[in-house]
């Protein structure tokens, strides 16, 4: 069991886990990739660097100090967080108990570019499985995505209904699955008062519901299918303990919105790794 | 506290009521309906009597859920003088919740 799991390797989460494992936390970072910052080609900004310096090097820079200081570190894609007594973090190659956890994946929530989209959220167009499946009973059930939280949330449904269509919308599909696949670019989501209708090119597609699993899970993603709270913009709300609502579930960084800059990032980072640690000795 | 409420007792509960009445479409297996509850007591609680708070389980209310066309939950609905009044899909705070649904 680690006290602290940081999801997230950019300067949010290598932050926290920094200060949690100079707090004697046994902690786990995980993370996928690099991130929002390893796009940055130069960052300016940032106090200290009296020469530029990029984005893939502060993020390499900030790993390998963690790791200097103990921290164990995984490159991994999280699918799925359950929260029952302990936090359980099933990645894709592992599972890890946690007493607490952090969310610092930054701001990414995968939509649709169709015509029609934005309209159907809610109505039709689904973020979670777990939550909104159980209504589509043996209805017609599209699903977009094309990696391993498709298939993840593609179980889901498969106990809910035969009758599923997989749209990868443009992307190559890196898993195997067992339903029907439309490799096409979706190009308008139609409907009445409900999504009735996905338009691929000149083909036509009846669904009764299209649930969004794109690429990888964001914090978001996640922060939904526990119960904690969103703001109107999608990011996770979080108290003055950077805590979410849910006991022992924190996020830090462009994840909660505000100024999304490395400087926010690291002193989210320290924040909630200070929050973490005194959440570890009252619990 | 919160009734439950069931395609009997929909009409008399949530159509004929005198107050308005928020209607929340949810189920055991939906976390983020778990943790609407809460918010939806308190909400009743701020609003001393001015509004009910009617439960739907979709689970057990298949019918209802079809009626209104309940395609996520948590949903929630309010009613006023028999009339659907605003809805709100997802869970959110109690501040924004109210402000969305117009209370």
């Amino acid at each position: 069991m680690y006290d602290a799991i940081v999801i997230g390797g950019g300067p949010a989460g290598a932050t926290a886990a920094i200060y949690l494992q100079r707090f004697k936390k046994r902690t786990l970072l995980i993370m996928k990739d690099s991130g929002a910052l390893g796009k940055t080609a130069h960052i300016d900004n940032y106090y200290g660097f009296e020469e530029t310096i990029t984005g893939p090097e502060l993020l390499e820079r900030g790993i390998a100090q963690a790791r200097r200081l103990g921290v164990e570190i995984i490159n991994d894609e999280v699918l799925h967080i359950d929260n029952l007594e302990h936090f359980t973090v099933k990645t894709i190659n592992g599972t890890y108990d946690g007493k607490s956890v952090l969310l610092a994946t930054g701001k990414s929530q995968a939509n649709l570019k169709a015509k029609g989209f934005n309209d159907f959220i809610g109505k039709g167009i689904s973020y979670c499985a777990i939550c909104d499946g159980f209504i589509y009973r043996n209805k017609r059930i599209g699903i977009v995505g094309n990696k391993e939280f498709m298939e993840e949330e593609l179980e889901i449904l498969k106990d809910f209904s035969q009758d599923i269509l997989v749209f990868t919308d443009g992307m190559d599909l890196e898993v195997d699955v067992d339903k029907p696949v439309i490799k096409e670019k979706i190009t308008e989501i139609k409907g009445d008062d409900t999504v009735n209708k996905i338009i691929v090119g000149d083909k036509t597609f009846d669904v009764d519901v299209l649930f969004i699993a794109i690429g990888s899970p964001s914090a978001s993603d996640f922060a939904l299918r526990m119960g904690a709270f969103l703001d109107e913009n999608k990011y996770i709300v979080v108290n003055d303990e950077y805590m979410t609502n849910i006991p022992g579930l924190f996020a830090a960084g462009d994840s909660i919105g505000g100024l999304l800059q490395i400087v926010k990032a690291t002193s989210d980072g320290a924040h909630a790794a200070i929050s973490m640690h005194r959440y570890a000795k009252s619990a | 506290m919160p009734i439950k409420v069931t395609t009997e007792t929909f009409k008399t509960e949530v159509l004929e009521s005198e107050v308005p009445v928020i209607v929340d479409f949810w189920a055991q297996w939906c976390r983020p309906c778990l943790m609407l509850a809460p918010v939806l007591e308190e909400l009743e609680a701020d609003l001393e009597g001015k509004v009910k708070i009617a439960k739907v389980n979709v689970d057990e209310e298949g019918y209802l859920a079809n009626q209104f066309r309940i395609s996520s939950i948590p949903t929630v609905l309010l009613f006023e003088n028999g009339k659907l009044k605003n809805q709100v899909i997802g869970l959110m705070r109690k501040e924004d919740l109210k402000r969305r649904l117009g209370l």
